[in-house]
């Protein structure tokens, strides 16, 4: 695996430290009273999302992370085990639900995700912006109410649970932002 | 941004007119070079390939700081002189370094380090609106800050400090070097908290980061240095100057030890410095302001980038 010597340090680089991928989110050059450079970082670990922060001397190195984004499709969910498939080179991956994180409320047959791989192993799974999901369950519609304002508690296909405008039913399609979670539309399909 | 920056130079200018001061222009390119340990110089050749047969002696470099020569000048005669001018150092790049920076510096005969100090508390002042500077000693900020005598303690010591205060130790710091755990105390620990209320000028520093500096009469483990900070950056710094030409010898000669047990290329240690210091000259204060931050510091620029026309990855 190649490294990075501390003047290729930059946000945005991705190293690994103690077996554990890690990306830059800063990196400060000091150089104090006439001394030896230092660079002053902070590393987000990519798989517990922890943030660390970590001090260098010039001409140090650190070992680069074998990380990369792929496009895979999500096959099917066993119990806690979900299935996808990298779309190009038709091979299979398996990720764990605390892995999966909060992504599998959104998680559809069929749906490509961006899968980030470290070490040829998926470490977390991100699904669209945007998803459309059926309501699988919800209190019958307040009829003639279409204010958005109100709002109730749905259940989706996947068997997440979120709020939704009170005119919202059952067989509804509705479109959601994945990354904060909110009801967008109800989609045509 | 520009327009603040001209106006804080025609300040600075005006600040060293009335008090005396001849504005000086010394060579950028120059056979010589301060000769530092943590100095990665930029050296300097025509275009026509001759570079290979340069003989130790022949380089020329682009300055890191206007010292030689104004030192050279002060020999020579002058009084009190100062000099904004560009300076170079390879590879310092972040949010308050450019390899090409501006540097203001000046120079004053019979100025001790009060006298240093004082002047510079006033030019801050004056020019700053930040109120006047406040003096502590690398001691005292130690001892606020760390906890501990930063001239008694063991490099043992340090590191203990590093550790019960927290701070992340690099990976490859070495036992056998003290000014490199109190450099790396000093930027995690003291740095961040210095001119935060008011400027605060640190000085007294170790001998062994005297650099240019002379060392205390009868207390020869002190530098008679000084740096001013604004909000946590290192604004200026000074020195009550070295004038023995056989210490600046023997200073020379360990820092190329040290650069080359470093793996760093050695610098030239005689120097057109050197033999105007054997021919003599007068008791002195310098200091260089790092004029990029000044204004940084005066505008509330958050990178030296808003401050520069073109930053060196644009230049």
């Amino acid at each position: 695996m190649p490294s990075y010597n501390t003047s290729d340090f930059r946000k945005g680089l991705k190293v690994q430290l103690d077996g554990e991928p890690y990306i830059m989110i800063e990196c400060n050059f000091v150089k104090p009273g006439k001394g030896q450079a230092m660079y002053k970082c902070k590393l987000r670990n990519l798989i517990k999302n922890t943030v660390i922060d970590r001090t260098y001397k010039s001409d140090t190195s650190i070992e680069a992370a074998d990380v990369s984004d792929i496009n895979a499709q999500f096959l099917y969910r066993q119990a806690d085990t979900f299935v996808f498939m990298d779309n190009d080179s038709y091979e299979q991956y398996e990720l764990a639900l605390e892995q999966v994180d909060d992504a599998w409320e959104y998680l559809k047959e069929g749906m490509v995700c961006s899968m980030t791989l470290f070490n040829d192993n998926p470490i977390s799974v991100e699904p669209p912006n945007h998803v459309v999901l059926a309501v699988e369950y919800c209190e019958p519609a307040v009829r003639g109410n279409t204010a958005t304002n109100l709002t109730k508690p749905v259940k989706l296909e996947t068997g997440a649970e979120m709020m939704c405008p009170a005119f919202v039913e059952i067989g509804d399609l509705i479109k959601i932002d994945t990354r904060t979670g909110d009801y967008i539309e109800r989609s045509k399909g | 941004m520009l327009q603040a920056r001209a106006a804080l130079l025609r300040a600075l200018r005006r600040f060293f007119d009335v008090r005396g001061f001849l504005e000086v222009e010394t060579p950028c390119l120059s056979r010589d070079i301060v000769v530092e340990r943590h100095l990665r110089p930029w050296r300097a050749h025509p275009l026509d390939g001759r570079e290979n047969e340069a003989k130790q002696g022949d380089d020329w470099w682009l300055q890191s700081s206007p010292e030689f020569a104004m030192k050279r000048l002060l020999a020579a005669g002058a009084t009190a002189i100062f000099q904004v001018s560009h300076a170079f150092r390879a590879e310092e790049s972040g949010r308050l370094h450019n390899p090409e920076f501006t540097l203001v510096e000046w120079y004053r005969i019979d100025d001790d380090l009060e006298d240093g100090m004082l002047l510079l508390g006033q030019l801050c002042e004056e020019l700053l609106g930040k109120g006047a500077a406040s003096p502590v000693s690398y001691a005292d900020a130690f001892q606020r800050y760390v906890s501990l005598d930063p001239h008694q303690a063991s490099v043992e010591d340090l590191r203990e400090a590093a550790r019960k205060f927290d701070v992340s130790i690099p990976p490859s710091m070495s036992m056998g070097d003290k000014d490199e755990w109190l450099n790396l105390l000093l930027a995690e620990l003291v740095e961040p908290k210095l001119g935060q209320e008011q400027p605060t000028i640190l000085f007294d520093y170790p001998a062994s980061q005297a650099a240019l500096a002379r060392r205390r009469q009868g207390k020869p483990w002190l530098a008679e240095r000084f740096e001013l900070y604004v909000d946590g950056v290192e604004l200026a710094n000074g020195y009550h100057e070295l004038c023995n030409a056989e210490e600046l010898r023997r200073r020379n000669a360990t820092v190329n030890t040290q650069r080359a047990s470093d793996g760093d290329s050695s610098l030239p240690e005689e120097s057109r410095l050197l033999a105007a210091m054997e021919h003599g000259l007068p008791p002195c204060t310098g200091v260089a302001l790092g004029f990029d931050r000044f204004v940084m510091a005066a505008t509330g620029a958050k990178s030296i980038r808003e401050v520069l026309a073109f930053p060196a990855d644009r230049a």
